[in-house]
């Protein structure tokens, strides 16, 4: 009897060991463009094997020559088990190359075919089945890209047929997408704005006779703001964008470093002043060092390669803006309470010894690698 | 995620992929013959069943949950169908557990015994179970509906096994030896599950030279077996025997569960492989993700806690396993990853388990010891 002969065998199970493996997947890439669609599908050299035969020799091991005899059988195979439609039309299909991949758990073929619509494509609808009747665990990870976004879906026996609406993911909102990331990382970025901050402080005051007075008028408060914020600007927009382009790249502990002893400095440099009329070459010498820190986030992000560009307009646009944002709460307020003594002490003396220690703090994780502060 | 570029591969002759499998393999012709057979009629219960069996076997022995596909395939006429034949519940629920869906498993046993109360296959599974969700009173109760249903020492090993989680650990460690020493001719499949079971019972114990003379004789039957390589690789681990991991592994980075073991022995001692191993494992903890599956989370949190370093994320990891279940091992490593990110509340559940379970083992005492003096 069957359940006599098994019993141990399920006692045995427990589900610790389960899912030893990876299970089958495969990997489907759409790009859409006009009304074409270009494709790259990588399925496991174990799942065609199993589903058609690759083996020819039946030794166990598929080689290069086994997979290439059997190259328009796997097409013939895998295209007709994923329906493309537009608009209620199917799209054709046709394979354009063969080639091989390896993935973590083993080789793949990898099978290159377009697929021509009749009219521009403003939605598809996908019907995927590969696999699904020989082994129901099988799933196809889908990754659709459209003008520069990306979606992903996942297709399984319960969810074989999935709809994309292609004219929403437009250029547009993906550029506000990247713009928002950039003010939104100025404004959490503490670093930046404390390097911003510490060289905007004096801008309300003027040294004379090694003390601090306060300056006259609004005029050469604004000017030398101005002048800090468009030399910080054009430097790190400088680096940011050779970053991003891949033209220069550094070490992101050094750039993290370099950020943190750029803070030290210029809060220094309020204490002990040193630069006083000229802190928009510091401002530009040290923004390069920012570009670089700008960047790496930006890169974190995920850069999408066919409209980096847009991305990287995108998300400088949205740094200054979030620059520009900090300084005009900044300027009026210094320059109301510029005549106090509790700007010059509090603000402007105890702050930037605040931040002095605050930023050697960070100096010291950075270039250790530790990690003494919970933010 | 791993796009690595495709290639062209140089010749004809390179080797891409090795199957588990030859052709001439006598599993091979089995396979191919029962899967013809149920092609033919494929509503034929038992054939369908049979051979879904001989997949489960094949997934139990190397772990590759592609069998469980292919299994449930065969069931496919009955997949969906709630009152299934019982052949078909009980296999299915097999399949279910496999993939975690310990409630619709459950859902099928209850069924099935209800149907046929002299199932021995559905009480053996349903005793499984409920000792994973460590609902030891009713695993019992399960354990002991087999008697007439299954040999008098997989009764006792049933029974055991479950005492020796739940507060009788030496006196069932020693029932088993003496119920198993005075047996006679047991069949090696059912000798493979009580030495692994004496194996796990010695080991928390705390007796590592019995635990090893275990692991040693039930290796020796020369059966293939997932399960037990990975917790002999757990034991071996604790014991800093960590080039005999390497030893046991060395050929065996196609399973997941065995890679991880892999990989940690390599980073104790500094292997040549360690940093490639990582790398696999996070490349496939990457395609899980993608692909969905929570099968992997203990691992997962072991591979952050002891690859990666970062105990936060290994600990919401373990939290998240432990809602899904309570063996020793996922006790385990919520203590661990609770203790190296110094957070006792987070070890709460598990500290009430092991009070309230009354479970008896030597890693799990000084897990314990060490997360109360925790302030």
């Amino acid at each position: 009897m069957i359940t006599r002969l098994f019993l141990t065998l399920f006692l045995l199970t427990l589900p610790s060991a389960a899912h030893a493996h990876k299970p089958s997947d495969s990997y489907l890439i759409l790009k859409t463009e006009g009304a074409s669609v270009q494709g790259q599908w990588d399925i496991a050299l174990r799942d065609l094997d199993f589903a058609i035969g690759l083996d020819g020799n039946g030794d166990g091991s598929i080689t290069w020559g086994e997979l290439r005899a059997r190259h328009d059988a796997i097409a013939a195979y895998a295209l007709p088990r994923l329906k493309i439609h537009a608009q209620d039309e199917a799209c054709p299909t046709r394979a354009t190359a063969h080639l091989v991949d390896k993935h973590s758990d083993g080789a793949y073929a990898v099978l290159r075919f377009v697929a021509e619509c009749t009219k521009p494509l403003t939605a598809v609808e996908l019907n995927y089945s590969l696999l699904f009747d020989v082994d129901p665990q099988h799933k196809g990870l889908l990754r659709l890209e459209y003008q520069g976004t990306t979606r992903t879906a996942i297709f399984s026996p319960d969810k074989s047929s999935q709809r994309f609406e292609l004219a929403e993911l437009s250029l547009l909102r993906q550029f506000f997408d990247y713009t928002r990331e950039g003010v939104w990382h100025i404004w959490i970025g503490f670093d930046h704005i404390l390097f911003l901050l510490s060289l905007l402080l004096p801008a309300v005051l003027y040294r004379s006779k090694k003390h601090w007075e306060a300056v006259p008028g609004f005029r050469p408060a604004l000017l030398d703001v101005l002048k800090i914020v468009t030399a910080f600007t054009l430097a790190h927009s400088i680096t940011l964008s050779l970053a991003t382009l891949g033209v220069v790249t550094l070490p992101s502990r050094l750039v993290e470093s370099a950020i943190a002893a750029s803070v030290v400095l210029s809060a220094l440099n309020n204490i002990f002043p040193l630069i006083e009329g000229r802190r928009w070459m510091v401002a530009f010498a040290f923004g390069l060092i920012h570009g670089f820190g700008f960047a790496s986030v930006l890169a974190d992000l995920g850069l999408p390669q066919d409209a980096l560009l847009l991305a990287l307009v995108g998300f400088n646009l949205g740094v200054e803006g979030g620059q520009l944002a900090i300084v005009s709460a900044f300027l009026p307020l210094a320059y109301f309470l510029r005549n106090t003594l509790f700007y010059r002490r509090a603000v402007l003396f105890a702050g930037s010894i605040m931040i002095t220690l605050l930023a050697s703090v960070w100096l010291v994780e950075r270039v250790f690698d530790l990690k003494l502060l919970g933010f | 995620m791993v796009y690595a570029a495709p290639f062209i591969p140089a010749s004809d002759a390179e080797v891409l992929e090795q199957l588990p499998f030859k052709a001439s393999d006598p599993t091979t012709r089995e396979l191919r013959r029962m899967r013809q057979e149920l092609s033919e009629s494929p509503h034929n219960l038992d054939k369908a069943v049979a051979l879904a069996q001989r997949y489960y076997r094949l997934a139990m022995a190397d772990g590759d949950p592609r069998f469980i596909g292919y299994a449930q395939a065969a069931l496919a006429p009955w997949w969906e169908m709630d009152e299934a034949p019982v052949a078909v519940l009980v296999q299915r629920a097999a399949l279910r557990q496999y993939s975690h869906n310990f409630n619709s498993a459950l859902t099928d046993l209850k069924l099935a015994t209800r149907l046929e109360p002299r199932q021995g296959t559905a009480w053996s599974l349903l005793a499984a179970i409920h000792m994973v969700q460590a609902e030891y009173a009713t695993a019992r109760q399960d354990c002991e509906k087999l008697h007439g249903l299954a040999s008098s020492l997989i009764v006792v090993a049933c029974v055991a096994t479950v005492d020796s989680l739940s507060g009788q650990a030496r006196q069932a460690y020693s029932t088993l030896q003496k119920a198993y020493a005075s047996a006679p001719a047991v069949p090696a499949n059912e000798k493979l599950w009580i030495l692994t079971r004496l194996a796990e019972m010695s080991d928390r114990l705390g007796l590592a030279e019995e635990a090893d003379a275990y692991f040693r004789a039930a290796l020796k039957l020369n059966i293939p077996d997932a399960y037990l390589l990975a917790v002999y690789a757990e034991f071996l681990l604790d014991e800093h025997r960590h080039s005999e991991v390497i030893k046991l592994l060395k050929d065996k980075e196609r399973s997941d569960v065995l890679l991880m073991r892999l990989a940690l022995a390599e980073k104790a001692i500094n292997a040549p492989r360690a940093a490639e191993h990582q790398a696999i494992i996070r490349a496939r903890f990457d395609a899980a993700r993608m692909r969905g599956d929570k099968l992997h989370i203990q691992d997962e949190a072991r591979f952050n806690l002891y690859l990666l370093n970062t105990p936060e994320a290994a600990l919401r990891l373990a939290q998240e396993n432990w809602l899904g279940q309570h063996e020793p091992s996922d006790a385990r490593i919520l203590l661990e990853t609770a203790l190296a990110a110094k957070d006792k509340t987070a070890a709460q559940p598990a500290l009430y388990w092991f009070t309230e379970s009354r479970i008896e083992d030597r890693h799990l005492e000084k897990l314990v010891k060490a997360v109360r003096g925790l302030k």
